[in-house]
């Protein structure tokens, strides 16, 4: 991740701000920044979404291709998921400077979908054991200003509500074998249903308590953080443990709950904007990238 | 617990009543600005076929017969006398390499600082060995400057009890063009607070210091918890800075001060918010021009 120097007494002023909850931007403990979120940014995928969280700025496509189910879970689709840390963010992210990150972030959306309830992967099956649909989820990194987890879930939520996927018919041709016919209508295609989609909240522990949706000058005060993904229900389907400092298990406990009740609180906006986006059809002004 | 999440809107750019005499000459890269050829090119123009084309996006000025073009965001270009507040990166042999946003590293030489004690003496090869115990990497410093080297970098200095390292506040990096040349750099701001407007564009936001021998030059930081009052203040005044920044409003003093007095309605976290950035600034001209007229 970028990060910033900082000195031992903006630290310690850092530290007490906190304690007192009251962080450099005016902010309490559990606030987040400014979020702006845009769908359908990206023309040639079957959906896409940019979300901006303070200056932290993150471009997520998605795409459905017709592929082999996995050999254990024949009547299932699956997901890919690919991060991609370009070099605009940070100069830090240049080269082959980016990969360890990107690595670190994509093992982590594996396992956040790594269970039964995230998303109806059956509804993703054509015929069990020879065609599923695979969705490839790409997450571009723009610009990079902490709390990169958290933007990349909420855009990867937004993506999969905005993905339409073209229905096919499958016909048994001449010899036997299965043809698949994607529709002709444009219009003609089924969405994902992403109401148990998990939101991820990252918990930076500074000094006796916990801060959400850190800034990277606070991430250079904290020691150690806790990254969980909470659905819209509280169900809590991945933790893990980032940074070289410690935790005590009564802070983890702590961090635990404040994550599961912060997240809880994202689904329900995140919703009502994606649909009162997309109830406004046609008339919308289309941002992009030139806001 | 607020989450505020909406959909993007497009930027308008806001400008209050300007008239036609007062608009000033703005070029993009590849815009010609004369045909004529009997003006000498300066910095930011090229000459294509006869005609003065602008190479950066910026205001155009004319001396006399030169014409160059002074880019609206670009790097600090020091001169000789001003303010900067820069943080610490490198420890060399008898000089601190300085980060103050320019090309180059600035240097701040052993020799143009006050050491500890205040004594004037020679330095020793102890104090060379010490230097990490004064300044460290990471650590943020007002300092003047002193000269400027052949190859551009700059010369620092911290030889006035004002100047030297930088105890607990906050640190704002804006774009160096938004700060406005004044006489005095370092102000007392009534509101409660005290900010240090350095010319490379970092301004530092710090508590007023008590008593007046607590000066920011002094060795000694202290650590000692700021009250949540002054840090409210120090808050909205960053908010402040940064609403200013986004609508490039020249930044100084009154227009800082301004700004926070017209933001006193709405909470410190909303500031940031796109339509309360708006509404503060367009209060804060208003007021500016009230004063000028």
């Amino acid at each position: 991740m970028a990060t910033v120097q900082v000195s031992e007494a903006e630290k310690v002023y850092i530290l007490h701000g906190i304690r007192d909850d009251l962080r450099v931007d005016g902010r309490g403990c559990e606030d987040y920044r400014h979020m702006e979120v845009e769908t359908d940014v990206v023309s040639n995928t079957d959906g896409s979404a940019k979300v901006t969280l303070g200056h932290t700025a993150v471009l997520v496509g998605i795409k459905a291709e017709i592929g082999k189910p996995r050999p254990l879970i024949p009547n299932e689709g699956y997901l890919e998921f690919f991060v991609d840390c370009s070099a605009n963010a940070t100069p830090e992210f240049e080269g082959r400077g980016g990969e360890e990150l990107g690595t670190e972030l994509s093992n982590i959306l594996y396992k956040v979908f790594n269970n039964e309830h995230s998303l109806d992967l059956r509804s993703l099956c054509i015929s069990p054991g020879e065609h599923c649909w695979v969705l490839y989820v790409d997450v571009l990194l723009l610009q990079c200003d902490g709390n990169l987890y958290d933007a990349i879930s909420i855009a990867i939520k937004a993506a999969l509500f905005n993905t339409k996927i073209p229905r096919v018919h499958i016909s048994s041709d001449d010899e036997g074998g299965k043809e698949i016919e994607l529709s002709d209508d444009p219009y003609d295609c089924m969405r994902v249903d992403v109401e148990n989609v998990p939101c991820i909240v990252t918990l930076c522990k500074i000094g006796h308590r916990h801060v959400v949706d850190a800034t990277l000058q606070e991430k250079a005060c904290s020691v150690a953080s806790l990254i969980i993904s909470v659905t819209h229900k509280g169900v809590i389907t991945c933790t893990r443990k980032v940074g070289r400092g410690s935790l005590d298990p009564e802070s983890i406990c702590e961090m635990t709950e404040a994550g599961r009740r912060v997240g809880k609180a994202l689904h329900s906006p995140l919703i009502k904007l994606l649909q009162q986006e997309e109830s406004l059809g046609k008339k919308r002004q289309k941002v992009g990238f030139l806001g | 617990m607020a989450v505020d999440m909406r959909l993007p809107t497009v930027i308008k750019a806001m400008s209050l009543s300007v008239s036609a005499a007062d608009r000033k000459d703005m070029v993009v890269p590849g815009d010609v600005i004369t045909s004529d050829t009997g003006f000498m090119r300066g910095h930011g123009t090229y000459v294509d076929e006869d005609k003065l084309t602008a190479s950066v996006a910026g205001e155009v000025q004319r001396v006399d017969k030169l014409i160059c073009v002074r880019p609206l965001k670009t790097r600090f270009n020091g001169e000789v006398g001003d303010v900067v507040v820069g943080r610490i990166t490198e420890v060399q042999q008898k000089r601190w390499k300085v980060e103050t946003n320019s090309r180059l590293d600035s240097v701040l030489l052993l020799s143009s600082v006050n050491l500890p004690g205040g004594e004037l003496r020679r330095r020793s090869a102890e104090d060379e060995l010490t230097m990490r115990e004064y300044l460290q990497e990471g650590d943020l410093i007002s300092a003047e400057v002193q000269s400027v080297f052949s190859d551009g970098a700059l010369s620092l200095h911290t030889r006035s009890l004002k100047y030297g390292k930088l105890g607990q506040g906050v640190l704002v990096q804006l774009s160096p063009s938004l700060i406005k040349r004044q006489k005095t750099h370092f102000h007392n701001l009534p509101c409660g607070a005290s900010i240090i407007l350095g010319n490379n564009g970092f301004v530092w936001l710090y508590p007023t210091p008590g008593q007046q021998e607590e000066e920011a030059g002094g060795f000694y930081t202290s650590l000692e918890p700021v009250s949540l009052s002054d840090r409210e203040v120090i808050s909205r005044l960053r908010n402040c800075l940064l609403a200013l920044a986004a609508h490039k409003v020249l930044l100084y003093d009154t227009s800082v001060l301004y700004c926070y007095e017209s933001s006193l309605q709405h909470q410190v976290k909303d500031i940031l918010k796109p339509e309360v950035m708006e509404e503060i600034v367009m209060l804060t001209q208003q007021k500016l021009l009230e004063q000028e007229g």
